[in-house]
């Protein structure tokens, strides 16, 4: 197995901080780390997937159709997932809300399946999707720590600065609403392309 | 064979494979998914409720969530009937009463333009749950839910009136799609937790409970503080709250003798100011989905 296929696209070729997608879905679900993670798990789940069945399906499908079908696979995955999470994860669920849904517009998904799965076989396509999920998935994971740290204080829902800091309770510390607004999002993801690209020395 | 992959044929033939294999697939899931579904959203009601009389401080910590609330429910919730027409209680299942028509119902009543016949006649659809709470301390609780529009959408929540009808007893407001840290705060039982103590009637007019910018006095027995920055939002769950408890009135002042007519208040500003809300949404949607 070619690890480079998983790991390339966590670090160096990551979708979110070097190819600039899926950035809607950053700002929009990274106020708490829990929906960060499930949505991060929920979207590489749904890449792997329709990578995988449109690689199979790759020489089969009409050209003339390839996107609508592309589509359809995809579009399924993101409601097999949708209703899974209001089965089993209710309250994530409700959280996400129409976030789910909006997976399929995610252009991660088709990227990938346009640039590799369609010229690929189903294994390599596989982990390829996955990888891209997992780096979409740990950028999430990453702003929404900052986010819920500063912004409420608390990490998956656990108070983490001590309440007898709060102002309220005559300390000194109060959290920072900006974190919680969409705006700082997007601060947060260009900190981190920032600091990658500084790292990495990508250009 | 071998397929010509561009033939008009073969990608209809193509298409409809697809779809009937997708189709099934979704199918399956979704039925075999539902039962599953329904119990969370049913779950999710009952712990509103039970919220509103003070029952799920605990649910958090609770291995069985899904057991808890349901024995907590079988335990407080002792009674539930409908109110129908002038005030009319009539047995029927409540918990399955849906509030999204309801407040359809209500809505056109503010702002339909209806004369009076027409009023009565759409009132008369109208069913309202009451939920009745037995306490530990063997007093009794009127839950009453309401429905309502924010900013971004739906509104909803229960209030709880003491034996007297009077005083909120507790309240618990949820959201659709308000501004996280905004509008999103009448979720928290910070906001919900100032209407403990308010009361919805002066010398027998009622005044429901409102929501003031600023801030509301301390000892202020009708209203409470808005919440800054989230202004439409703070106007919608008073306007929530005037206007289904206003459909209760036949309900709350008569209780416990025969119905009678009753006037239903007049709210001065309501229609237009609700409009011109719904406008307002309307065009910051269209902005939202540019």
């Amino acid at each position: 197995m070619n690890w480079k296929l998983l790991t390339d696209p966590i670090g160096k070729s990551n979708p979110v901080t070097v190819l600039i997608l899926g950035i809607c879905s950053a700002l929009a679900v990274t106020v708490k780390l829990e929906p960060a993670l499930v949505m991060g798990l929920a979207v590489a789940v749904v890449t792997a997937c329709s990578s995988c069945i449109l690689s199979l399906l790759r020489n089969t499908i009409p050209p003339r159709i390839r996107i609508i079908v592309q589509l359809v696979v995809v579009a399924t995955f993101v409601i097999l997932v949708d209703q899974l999470l209001r089965a089993f994860a209710y309250d994530i669920s409700k959280q996400l809300s129409v976030f789910v849904g909006l997976i399929i517009t995610n252009c991660i998904i088709m990227g990938r399946i346009e640039a590799f799965a369609l010229g690929n076989r189903p294994w390599p396509s596989f982990i390829d999707g996955l990888g891209n999920g997992l780096g979409y998935g740990m950028i999430l994971v990453i702003v929404a720590f900052v986010r819920e740290l500063f912004g409420s204080g608390t990490l998956f829902g656990y108070q983490i600065i001590p309440e007898s800091w709060y102002i309220a309770n005559g300390g000194f510390y109060a959290d920072n609403g900006l974190m919680i607004l969409p705006p700082m999002a997007l601060i947060v993801v260009g900190l981190i392309i920032w600091i990658q690209r500084s790292i990495m020395r990508i250009n | 064979m071998k397929w010509n992959k561009n033939s008009n044929t073969y990608t209809v033939l193509y298409t409809a494979a697809l779809v009937v294999v997708v189709a099934t697939a979704l199918a399956l899931a979704a039925t075999g998914l539902k039962s599953r579904q329904q119990a969370n959203i049913e779950m999710e009601k009952k712990q509103a409720i039970l919220a509103s009389v003070h029952k799920t401080d605990s649910v958090g910590w609770q291995a069985d969530r899904q057991a808890y609330i349901e024995m907590l429910y079988a335990k407080y919730i002792v009674e539930q009937y409908i109110i129908g027409e002038g005030g009319v209680r009539r047995e029927g299942d409540a918990f399955a009463v849906d509030m999204k028509a309801q407040y359809d119902i209500i809505r056109q009543l503010n702002t339909g333009n209806l004369d009076g016949a027409q009023q009565a006649a759409l009132r008369a659809t109208l069913a309202l749950p009451v939920f009745v709470c037995l306490n530990d301390d063997s007093t009794r609780k009127y839950i009453l839910p309401v429905y309502g529009l924010g900013l971004w959408g739906a509104l909803w929540g229960y209030v709880a009136l003491d034996d007297d009808l009077n005083t909120v007893y507790g309240a618990t407001f949820d959201h659709k799609g308000e501004t996280p840290g905004l509008g999103a705060e009448i979720a928290t039982p910070a906001f919900a937790g100032q209407f403990i103590g308010k009361r919805i009637f002066e010398d027998g007019r009622f005044t429901s409970v409102l929501i003031l910018k600023g801030g509301a006095a301390p000892d202020d027995p009708h209203g409470v503080d808005a919440i800054s920055g989230g202004t439409i939002t703070s106007r919608g769950v008073e306007t929530m709250l005037k206007n289904c408890l206003t459909e209760y009135l036949p309900f709350l002042t008569h209780r416990d003798s025969v119905p009678e007519p009753v006037e239903y208040p007049i709210w001065e500003g309501t229609d237009a100011r609700t409009e011109k809300e719904h406008a307002h949404e309307q065009v910051r949607n269209t902005r939202m989905n540019r």
